[in-house]
């Protein structure tokens, strides 16, 4: 981890006392503001970077370092929670035995930020601590929400279902919270159903269709053989589908449901089924340039590749894939992530943990560079032409003002040991941003904030 | 010392490329390849392709030009080349992940970025002893020593800072907020400014050391190139201090400011995404490293052209030349 040494140069016996005798807690509303006196504790190198003498706890862009042995001098710290909300939802098993179910995707990528946050805070007299609310499988995510609620206007990552996520963010509670939507993929939530307070980091089903769409439409493969599942996040992009197939001019020439049960995890021998059922599930499509699959429960899209019964490539939810992030991806200081969620979690990384990232990057970058301290401030940041995230795409990115969804490249890869490629691809063009060439632009959405 | 003296004796005897030349040498890491390619300066050849430790990408000289320093960032040390015999002649315990560095200008330590953690490594050159450790933020890169050495200003790409430390106490003495992604800094030559790189926010943000504040931020414009793609990285300041040449990376263009009106005065087209650049001895050259098209490109100085482009390793990165 980035900040291993960092930790142990802290624990000199100088530093925590510096630490200890520094920290004056500064008390604001609102529950984004923590009011836990324990405060060094989570801001690794806080002390080398002390304001002067009378400094506020405003944060300034240049914050001179306390005189030499100066570390009494230390200015108080602007503390802030940012609460991680989920629900242990079971996960789709892998399709295979040998993957193992991974249940802690998306808060590991929060308890990195934190971190990283709080080693950039500690030069601007900033720290933040991750709040982690995950509520089991049954229990009541709304109440959980209220009582964190009472406190005041919160700045919240949502690890969340729609119907969750819906239910939370319509509290009149909170109204004025600002809420990262890092799980769920749904259209509604970016059109009919949008909310003031939710912001999408996560990439919907239409950027993601449009991600592989482009890509295709570039290698001139434009007829689409699609099978998909039937549930409703498979209906949900499989509408997404057809709505890139018409924007880009691709031709899908059959949707056929896979509707054979699932089962040959638990076979010894099961690949033989596997192999005998899938030509016959794929066989008789008008001609087709690749297989474009949908199964977001992850029952059957994984077996298609090699077994089909004419040679194709497979894209969708399984083969080439569509996301925000991917554990081969390398670019502009990716491997840093990568590094670091092996060393965190002792695991590869996952969209996940990515979007969960840079949800709370979101929040705590609004913070550190606006200066400001109030939920409402920090969220007419976010919104404002200045706010620009740094996420290891190469582009600076921030949110679209109609649907409040992220922009962002689309890497193409998944089931590939290298990325594939990233969209927008090169010829796609809009006239203010070319990442906006993915999913809902302006003119189409049917958001309307209220 | 001994042992290096008498090394680098037995070189000079040894090698014939070492033989007195009024040419530039210049090496160029290659990240993919973990070699440093050895180009001369007057036949643009390649004389000889040293092996160095996992993705290098950092180089730099030492100022008598004996030694070359190679942060070798996935073997976790810094390679050592002398520059006579062409040989790698030691290693240094950089601490994990060196990526760039700088030396001071009495030649005595070197200033390393660790950017898988966030702590920028202070090294005694010819012990090799590390004496001091200072934590900035989040994924350290560009590094520079004022021409004064009183002052070294280290960026750190995630956290978006230009750390000032002071050099005699090895403190942080102030942090200033600049564009995502700070690549590098460099002082000026008469240490009023430090420039600093913003590859992802697009400009270059001049700072007073006065005040450590930000006096200026320039950005870039390239009609028929879209504005994100225009991400300066590498730059450096003509001898004569009148003009800044940076690498535009995915804009596949070197741009040049007036560093005095900080106008862009230029756009010159290179290989595809240039990282980093470096100038001949006399400053009539500048060398570019193209991370995308494994070649350096050769820009003539005063007509501001492009005139050669040199073949080099995969995924060149860094540059520096010995005269």
């Amino acid at each position: 981890m980035s900040s291993s040494s960092v930790f142990s140069m802290r624990h000199s016996a100088k530093l925590i006392f510096g630490l200890a005798a520094a920290f004056v807690m500064i008390w604001l509303t609102g529950p984004a503001i923590a009011e836990d006196p324990q405060a060094g504790s989570q801001s690794p190198s806080a002390a080398p970077a002390a304001a002067p003498s009378g400094g506020t706890q405003q944060p300034s862009s240049a914050a001179p370092a306390a005189p030499a042995g100066g570390e009494v001098a230390t200015p108080p710290i602007t503390k802030f929670k940012i609460v991680y909300l989920g629900k242990k939802y079971p996960e789709p098993l892998p399709l295979s035995y040998a993957e193992r179910p991974v249940t802690d995707k998306g808060i590991q990528g929060a308890r990195l930020y934190i971190k990283e946050a709080n080693q950039s805070g500690s030069f601007v007299n900033m720290g933040f601590d991750l709040v982690e609310a995950i509520v089991p499988a049954k229990g009541d995510v709304v109440a959980k929400a209220k009582e964190i609620l009472k406190k005041g206007d919160a700045l919240i990552v949502a690890d969340l279902e729609p119907e969750d996520l819906l239910a939370v963010a319509d509290l009149p509670e909170a109204k004025n919270s600002v809420i990262m939507n890092i799980r769920s993929s749904q259209e509604s939530l970016r059109q009919e159903q949008c909310r003031q307070n939710v912001f999408h980091i996560i990439p919907d089903w239409a950027m993601r269709a449009d991600a592989i769409a482009q890509y295709l439409i570039v290698k001139k493969w434009p007829r689409w053989f699609v099978i998909h599942g039937d549930s409703a996040a498979d209906k949900d992009y499989l509408a997404q589908i057809q709505r890139s197939a018409k924007r880009y001019g691709g031709k899908i020439v059959e949707e056929r449901v896979y509707d054979l049960p699932p089962g040959a995890r638990n076979l010894d021998s099961g690949y033989q089924q596997v192999q005998g059922q899938i030509p016959m599930v794929t066989q008789g499509a008008p001609t087709h340039d690749v297989i474009w699959v949908i199964d977001t429960d992850d029952n059957f899209g994984d077996y298609l590749p090699y077994r089909t019964s004419e040679p194709n490539l497979v894209v969708g939810t399984q083969g080439l894939q569509a996301t925000a992030w991917d554990k081969s991806y390398t670019e502009y200081g990716a491997m840093t992530f990568q590094d670091d969620m092996l060393k965190l979690a002792k695991r590869d990384s996952t969209e996940r943990d990515y979007t969960a990232w840079i949800g709370v990057r979101a929040l705590t970058d609004a913070a550190m560079r606006s200066g400001k301290t109030t939920v409402p401030e920090i969220k007419q940041y976010i919104l404002s032409d200045e706010f620009n995230l740094e996420g290891h795409k190469g582009l600076a990115m921030n949110f679209r003002s109609w649907d409040h969804q992220m922009r962002q490249p689309i890497i193409l890869g998944g089931g590939t040991r290298t990325v594939v490629s990233k969209s927008p691809q090169e010829g796609f063009l809009h006239e203010t941003n070319l990442t906006d060439t993915l999913g809902y632009d302006k003119p189409e959405t049917k958001c309307k904030f209220h | 010392m001994n042992r290096l003296t008498a090394t680098a004796a037995a070189a000079a005897v040894l090698l014939s490329f070492a033989s007195p030349s009024f040419a530039a040498t210049i090496f160029v890491s290659n990240e993919k390849d973990n070699t440093i390619t050895v180009i001369d300066g007057k036949t643009l050849q390649t004389i000889k392709t040293i092996p160095v430790g996992r993705r290098p990408r950092g180089v730099v000289l030492s100022p008598d030009f004996k030694e070359l320093f190679v942060a070798a960032g996935d073997g976790d040390i810094m390679d050592v080349i002398d520059t006579k015999t062409m040989e790698k002649s030691r290693e240094l315990e950089s601490g994990p992940d060196p990526e760039l560095m700088a030396v001071d200008p009495k030649g005595e330590k070197i200033y390393i970025a660790n950017e898988d953690d966030s702590l920028v490594t202070i090294m005694d050159i010819k012990s090799g002893d590390v004496v001091g450790e200072v934590p900035v933020g989040v994924e350290p890169e560009g590094m520079t020593v004022s021409p004064d050495n009183k002052y070294t200003v280290a960026t750190s790409e995630s956290t978006s800072m230009a750390h000032i430390i002071d050099n005699e106490k090895m403190k942080l003495v102030a942090n200033v907020l600049v564009d995502s992604r700070p690549r590098e800094a460099k002082f000026t030559a008469d240490g009023s400014q430090v420039w600093v790189s913003s590859e992802v926010g697009g400009s270059i943000s001049v700072i007073d050391p006065k005040t450590w504040k930000v006096i200026k931020k320039i950005r870039f414009q390239v009609p028929g190139v879209r504005p994100e793609l225009l991400q300066p990285v590498g730059m450096e300041f003509t001898k004569d201090g009148k003009y800044v040449f940076v690498a535009l990376g995915p804009a596949n263009r070197v741009a040049v400011i007036d560093a005095k009106t900080f106008e862009v005065t230029n756009y010159i087209l290179v290989g595809q995404r240039p990282w980093h650049l470096e100038f001949d001895p006399d400053g009539t050259k500048l060398y570019v490293a193209n991370g995308l098209t494994n070649d350096m490109t050769v820009i003539d100085v005063a007509s501001q052209k492009a005139e050669k482009s040199v073949p080099v390793g995969r995924l060149p990165w860094g540059v520096a030349v010995m005269p």
